[in-house]
């Protein structure tokens, strides 16, 4: 059963075409991860799942539900959350405050209870020791487990994850992948833009890849990797 | 809460500045028997201005709605006190309060209109909207058109039979005001409504894709700050005892001054208005008599200030010395696990 279906997505900032009729479906508790070049497009598909930005055409189903119309807040009420590519920190709160914002907010918990939630996604994400930290004196790698840990405050059950293994340590990445398998046997449906292809591998069951705002190809990760598109893009050969 | 831990939100140097305010804030209340006739009236001043600073602050700082039209709220006070006086006969610092609720009814259906327009065109729209009022109550030629009016001596009388009675109930009214926008301003951003703020404040992507409501957010900010703005400009003409449309709504002393004051203070925090204000009667009080050389030096303190200082004086003494006077932080405080 679908959590998530993109219908013909398309954007277009004036004659440029962004988002070339995307289709794609997402099942329930699946993991799908996105592969394309820089400029790809990747990032702005995220936008227009969560309603950074509005659709050009097509549509968004999420749960049976069109939700093309609705605004970012209103899909993270729903339960769709995303972490940000370049990471947008609350600089001027503490690493907890800004977990809090997403417990709070995204759930419509009180403070008491986004406390003791925000709480737990600190621990689950390693950050408990940069609990009271400004979140403008963490490193860039930290500020991205921010980004995640945000997004997993909302309690999300459509989990995008932008990029955010870029950069990271073998062992570092080896925790990152235990963390997003750890959400993912929640039932959380995840779906991850990443350069990191052993990462992505590591999680994921399926993969698109994307090119110029086009889906190129889709399938099973193996027969992906394979694929000319693929070897065409990351390996700069002709197919 | 998650066993082992708790959320601690006072810090030391909070608890000493809690003490030692405390001993301030009773001098001031005290002021009446040690200070004399000029200086309560400047202290009156000074408590108007803290919370005119504080609430644009609120405004500007947290929410990024950098109006430069509050004036319209405080010459509508100024003139809601006035119209209540003189044609109702509602009692001087009771119309203080109720100009409040004119300020928030005014506000509301302004606010859709204003929040249409983004950045420099907010300003300017506020501005606008601020002259019309200007305008509207030039008209009014029964609280006395463009060259304004008195509050008649009946209604002063009714404060307080004696000038010196008068003079305490006003200046405890203004330090009243002055504390009680600070405090309300303090609640509102410990509580689960400022964390909000405070998000909006530094991310208004990352606030909205959490959940924030940044439209609601705005609009109740903007209301509770135009109520809040309107009571003060009441009280400031209580204390003129005269008003004029120039004066009432004019874009220098209400508004200019006060962006001076936040801005060389520190925008963003609770702190830095409050310093802002201090420095800038400081120097008004030490250097007005120079003339317009006085009105440069201004000048050049808040270029210097922003270019040297963006956060202001508190922002650069709070940021080297870590130390803030009005805790809003959680801090989780881990227990000793024996």
């Amino acid at each position: 059963m679908p959590i998530l279906s993109l219908e013909g997505l398309v954007k277009r900032y004036g004659a440029l075409l962004v988002t070339d009729h995307v289709s794609l479906m997402l099942d329930k508790g699946e993991a799908l991860g996105i592969l394309g070049p820089n400029g790809a497009g990747k990032t702005t598909l995220f936008n227009l799942i969560a309603g950074t930005v509005a659709a050009s055409e097509g549509r968004v189903i999420f749960n049976d539900r069109d939700i093309s119309a609705f605004p970012a807040r209103a899909r993270c009420h729903l339960g769709i959350s995303r972490s940000f590519q370049v990471p947008h920190p609350f600089l001027g709160m503490t690493t907890f405050e800004n977990v809090l914002v997403g417990a709070a907010f995204g759930r419509g918990l009180s403070e008491r209870q986004a406390s003791a939630s925000a709480l737990e996604v600190l621990e689950l994400t390693g950050l408990m020791r940069k609990a009271n930290a400004l979140a403008g004196t963490l490193t860039l790698l930290e500020r991205k487990r921010l980004e995640l840990a945000r997004a997993l405050a909302t309690q999300p059950t459509l989990l995008l994850l932008d990029e955010i293994a870029g950069g990271l340590t073998e062992a570092e990445c080896h925790e990152l992948i235990a963390t997003i398998k750890a959400v993912r046997a929640q039932g959380v449906s995840i779906i991850w833009i990443e350069h990191v292809v052993n990462a992505l591998l590591a999680v994921v069951d399926r993969i698109a890849v994307l090119d110029f705002g086009r889906k190129i190809a889709e399938g099973e990760p193996a027969a992906i990797m394979a694929s000319p598109e693929v070897t065409s893009i990351y390996m700069g050969l002709d197919a | 809460m998650k066993p082992g831990y708790t959320i601690e939100r006072a810090t030391h140097a909070s608890r000493i500045a809690g003490a030692l305010s405390l001993v301030a804030i009773v001098a001031l209340i005290a002021a009446p028997w040690w200070a004399g006739r000029a200086n309560m009236r400047l202290l009156g001043e000074v408590y108007a201005f803290l919370a005119l600073a504080s609430l644009w602050n609120l405004l500007a700082g947290f929410t990024g709605l950098v109006s430069v039209g509050q004036q319209a709220f405080v010459g509508l006070g100024g003139y809601a006190l006035f119209a209540a006086a003189i044609f109702y006969g509602v009692p001087p610092l009771l119309a203080v309060v109720l100009s409040g609720f004119v300020g928030a009814l005014i506000a509301l259906p302004l606010a859709p209109i204003l929040f249409r327009l983004q950045g420099a065109y907010f300003a300017i729209g506020t501005w606008v909207a601020a002259e019309v009022f200007r305008l509207t109550f030039a008209q009014v030629s029964a609280l006395g058109g463009g060259s304004g009016t008195s509050l008649p001596a009946r209604i002063v009388t009714d404060i307080a039979s004696t000038r010196d009675a008068r003079e305490m109930i006003v200046y405890w009214s203004a330090l009243a005001l002055g504390l009680g926008t600070i405090a309300a301003i303090y609640a509102i951003l410990r509580s689960r409504a400022g964390l909000a703020l405070t998000a909006i404040r530094d991310s208004e992507i990352a606030s909205e894709s959490l959940g924030v409501n940044i439209a609601r957010s705005k609009l109740v900010l903007y209301v509770v700050t135009a109520a809040l703005t309107t009571m003060t400009g009441a009280l400031i003409f209580l204390q003129k005892l005269r008003i004029s449309p120039d004066a009432a709504f004019s874009v220098n002393d209400w508004t200019a001054y006060v962006i001076f004051m936040v801005v060389i203070g520190g925008i963003g925090t609770i702190e830095g208005p409050i310093v802002g204000t201090l420095i800038f009667f400081l120097l008004r009080e030490t250097l007005s008599d120079l003339g317009t050389i006085y009105l440069m030096l201004l000048g050049a303190v808040a270029i210097l200030v922003m270019l040297k200082a963006p956060k202001g004086l508190w922002g650069l003494f709070s940021s080297a010395t870590g130390i803030t006077l009005f805790p809003l932080r959680r801090r989780v405080v881990q227990f000793d696990a024996k």
